[in-house]
């Protein structure tokens, strides 16, 4: 199971915080150069988060797998994704001139990079695309703040 | 069977000598082909694709297989982690069995197209037994 972070934690006053640092742009640095689609996950299902002002969304790849046996679940600030996938048609009276489908089981997580309001997350599947919809909580929303003239 | 987890499967761009006048990616999906006594099976992964957008061809032995996905509205939206790219699909095929075109058969569901080809009568095997005198 494959947890993706969105922030390190900073830690105060860490002597190996300048080391950290370096760590990590020497990882972006190499992540940069393969391809130019970010991030290259090799867990199943395949990922797009997005957010807006609004809600965080999550859109997974999931072809072949029935709505509902996908089984989406969430505990504090962690996400997770489960199913399994049933496409494999194992038949010794077939003979395959090409298996390149996977299946099996598969489930991934995700740390969520704000709160999220629990009992207002939707989720949709459509064409093998699963969207999720997750409203952010009220109080890490953007809000305005009216600049009054004195 | 030992317990496996899903790996994703990094999708292939097509390679063509002609180029598509549209900016988008254009993906080779992946197939599970299996032939039966009666029928030519494909199975094809193109998440992202309706029923709609789905185009079969037989021409001369030349299956294609293509797939257009409906662009979703994302505008306003930032990324933070993009492991996928919304692409068409298109894949080729040189189908040497006799094929019934009439009867050839296609469904989409969840983004998996299934497709049979059924094999002309004659394909069929047929036992011959070889008897003593």
């Amino acid at each position: 199971m494959a947890i993706i972070r969105f922030s390190d934690q900073k830690l105060f006053r860490n002597p190996w915080t300048d080391f950290e640092i370096m760590r990590r742009e020497l990882d972006s640095f190499f992540q940069g150069t393969g391809s130019n689609s970010g991030g290259r996950a090799t867990v199943f299902p395949a990922l797009n988060i997005s957010e807006d002002s609004a809600n965080i969304y999550v859109r997974a790849e999931i072809p072949g797998v029935p709505a509902s046996e996908v089984e989406i679940s969430i505990e504090g600030d962690t996400l997770t994704i489960r199913g399994e996938r049933k496409t494999c048609t194992a038949n010794e009276k077939y003979s395959y001139h090409r298996r390149e489908l996977e299946c099996g089981k598969f489930s991934r997580a995700i740390a969520l990079p704000t709160k999220v309001q629990v009992d207002r997350i939707e989720a949709k599947a459509a064409d093998g695309i699963v969207t999720i919809t997750l409203p952010k909580a009220e109080a890490v929303k953007p809000k305005q703040i009216k600049v009054n003239v004195g | 069977m030992t317990e496996k987890e899903m790996q994703i499967q990094q999708k292939q761009e097509v390679q063509q000598s002609g180029e598509p006048t549209k900016p988008e990616k254009q993906y080779v999906p992946a197939v599970d082909i299996f032939e039966t006594a009666e029928a030519v099976n494909v199975l094809a992964e193109m998440p992202g694709v309706a029923k709609e957008g789905v185009e079969i061809e037989l021409e001369n032995e030349t299956l294609t297989i293509r797939g257009t996905v409906a662009s979703e509205n994302q505008e306003g939206e930032t990324f933070l982690l993009r492991e996928f790219e919304p692409g068409s699909y298109l894949r080729r095929f040189t189908v040497t069995e006799t094929i019934d075109q009439e009867k050839i058969q296609a469904t989409m569901a969840d983004g998996v197209l299934t497709l049979v080809l059924p094999k002309v009568a004659p394909a069929k095997p047929r036992r011959i037994e070889v008897r003593g005198i």
